[in-house]
């Protein structure tokens, strides 16, 4: 089972990194054997700006995009900048092609300085992931300051388990039943359009 | 010798110097065009192709009118498209227009289709964007039927029905011009051009070349699966761009002002980054041959080269000199891909060759007794078709004509 973070912190150590190391923790805890790997977008900030420009991934930025669309499930945490994602987080998801997640499990997480932000899971980053056609797990884990104080980490870090708990089970199902298919439709209507032609 | 052709490919845009901060007029920009045509014929090069583009910063509105003008004052140059519009374009009109072109330059031209357009462009033409595929489809098999057939009774979903409809003038020598497909997304796009024995032609100006393989190994093995011969045997192009200079450094130095600012690359990636992703190489001359020689190894041995060079905003006089520098680089690059190019890789399509293959097609198809490999699957029928619009000339040629016509498009 291989498993791929992906991280908009924009700084070392932030919360949103924490936030995914705690899911990492879960992960392992759960299935010893599950490889968990964690991409931070701040490292590739212009990587992501040139792709949107030019329209093509560096090498860098497609051997990420190739990892993520490889792996088993995600898992996606952003912190929340004015009641949102960050651009960058917007546009790592722009620079990648609308079908390449379909059917991928993906649990989605986020960081913010109150909890007041709690609602950014679901009013956000879901819509982003139903157009991206994912299979988002029905548990979202926002962890606010409060969340991170002896009081709240229990909770947190229970939030963090029933979320990877759902997406190992769907991982390890059919999930949606359909992945991304890369092969290309010989019997579309307008393909076969094409050589019902009289020559 | 045309085994395979090398050439210039124009977007035809407007762009402001970044190093003076200049810009052209439209009528400079035109009247350059024509110079970097002349001056694509003076150092050897065998082809020149314009885009076709219908809003500012762009010139090119009217390619046929731009290319019979270039044809009047050249004699041996390919005058082709970058592409044509099939999909705003009524069928009717580029049938006509091209053949008229044809005749003009004694069939020294062909065209390359795209769709090319952004949404608000199709309602100017009375078209519907969200219908691109389906346009390019129907369009194309119109324009088949126009040139492949004196008479033609028609009816499709986008344009009003034909009746008894007769394209004129018909096309030359009774074949119709060659047709490159141009495309870097669409599968529908390599298919119709496999199905139809037509080039396929990669834009490559933007890698990651992975997805330009992938889709001209899919035209490949569509051509072979409709019988137009063997994968390795399709008719392929490809784009790509440099700028050149003795030493390489001042090659970068020079550029580099271009590059930072260019419309379409601009303000992204670094020119270091960009030279090593993708098909362009800014460096000396043989840095350019080197990395233009790679092309082969990925994509296969193929037919045509054409090079962006007049872009940017690079003033006319730069464009010039780096066509020169072109020019001689041109004898090594021939050389080094012929010497490459297995014997049943065919030769980039003439007009001339196309006229000798229908000839050769017709008298097969009139023989009392059909040989073995005619009757064979693939074989006959494959080498009719490998030459869409191929039938007796309207224009009634007699054997003089055709040889004194043939000489003069040979010769190159």
């Amino acid at each position: 089972m291989r498993i791929v973070g992906i991280s908009a912190g924009m700084s070392d150590a932030s919360s949103t990194a924490l936030l995914a190391d705690r899911y990492g923790q879960a992960i392992r805890g759960a299935r010893a054997d599950a490889s968990f790997e964690v991409v931070s977008l701040r490292d590739l900030a212009h990587d992501i700006t040139d792709a949107t420009l030019v329209g093509f991934a560096s090498p860098r930025l497609q051997h990420v995009i190739d990892q993520a669309v490889a792996a088993d499930a995600l898992v996606v945490v952003t912190p929340t900048y004015k009641a949102s994602y960050p651009g960058l987080f917007k546009s790592f998801f722009d620079v990648i092609d609308a079908d390449l997640l379909i059917g991928k499990p993906v649990a989605l997480a986020a960081t913010g300085g109150t909890a007041r932000h709690s609602l950014v899971i679901d009013f956000a980053m879901r819509p982003l992931f139903a157009y991206l056609q994912a299979m988002v797990v029905p548990t979202g884990v926002f962890a606010s300051p409060h969340d991170w104080s002896s009081e709240g980490s229990d909770a947190l870090g229970g939030r963090v388990d029933r979320a990877v708990a759902e997406l190992l089970s769907v991982a390890e199902g059919g999930g949606s039943g359909r992945s991304f298919d890369d092969s290309i439709d010989l019997f579309s209507d307008t393909m076969l359009s094409i050589s019902d032609s009289p020559l | 010798m045309t085994t395979m052709q090398f050439g210039v490919f124009t977007v035809g845009d407007v762009t402001t110097d970044p190093t003076d901060g200049t810009t052209p007029s439209e009528y400079q920009r035109i009247k350059d065009t024509v110079e970097i045509a002349k001056k694509s014929e003076e150092i050897g090069l065998d082809v020149f192709a314009t885009g076709e583009h219908h809003n500012p910063p762009f010139v090119p509105s009217s390619p046929t009118t731009t290319l019979a003008y270039i044809g009047a004052q050249t004699e041996k140059l390919i005058l082709s498209t970058s592409t044509t519009l099939i999909t705003t374009n009524d069928p009717v009109k580029i049938a006509e227009d091209y053949a008229t072109l044809q005749h003009l330059v004694d069939g020294r031209m062909d065209l390359m289709l795209g769709r090319g357009n952004t949404a608000p462009v199709y309602p100017w033409f009375g078209y519907d964007g969200s219908k691109a595929v389906e346009l390019t489809i129907e369009h194309y098999q119109l324009l088949r039927k126009l040139w492949d057939e004196d008479v033609v009774n028609w009816e499709g979903k986008f344009r009003t029905p034909l009746q008894g409809f007769t394209a004129t003038p018909r096309p030359l020598d009774g074949v119709a011009p060659f047709v490159w497909h141009g495309s870097i997304r669409t599968p529908e796009v390599a298919e119709l051009a496999a199905y139809y024995g037509d080039g396929y032609f990669a834009n490559n100006i933007f890698w990651p070349k992975e997805h330009y393989i992938r889709l001209i190994n899919f035209y490949r093995q569509r051509y072979a699966h409709y019988g137009h011969g063997a994968p390795e045997q399709a008719i392929v192009g490809l784009g790509g761009q440099f700028f050149i200079r003795k030493n390489s450094q001042d090659a970068v130095r020079e550029f580099r002002p271009y590059f930072d600012n260019a419309p379409v690359y601009g303000h992204g990636p670094s020119l270091e980054d960009f030279t090593a992703q993708t098909p362009l190489t800014v460096g000396s001359p043989q840095e350019f041959i080197e990395k233009t020689l790679t092309f082969a190894d990925f994509f296969g041995d193929y037919q045509r080269q054409l090079f962006l060079v007049d872009h940017a905003g690079l003033p006319t006089k730069i464009v010039l000199e780096q066509l020169d520098l072109l020019g001689e680089v041109l004898p090594t690059l021939r050389a080094e891909f012929d010497a490459r190019r297995p014997a049943n890789v065919p030769d980039a399509p003439t007009h001339a060759a196309r006229v000798a293959a229908s000839v050769a097609g017709r008298q097969a198809d009139e023989g009392a007794v059909p040989t073995g490999r005619q009757t064979d699957e693939g074989g006959r029928e494959g080498a009719l078709r490998s030459a869409p619009g191929v039938r007796p000339s309207p224009r009634g040629t007699t054997g003089e004509s055709r040889d004194s016509h043939d000489h003069q498009v040979v010769t190159r």
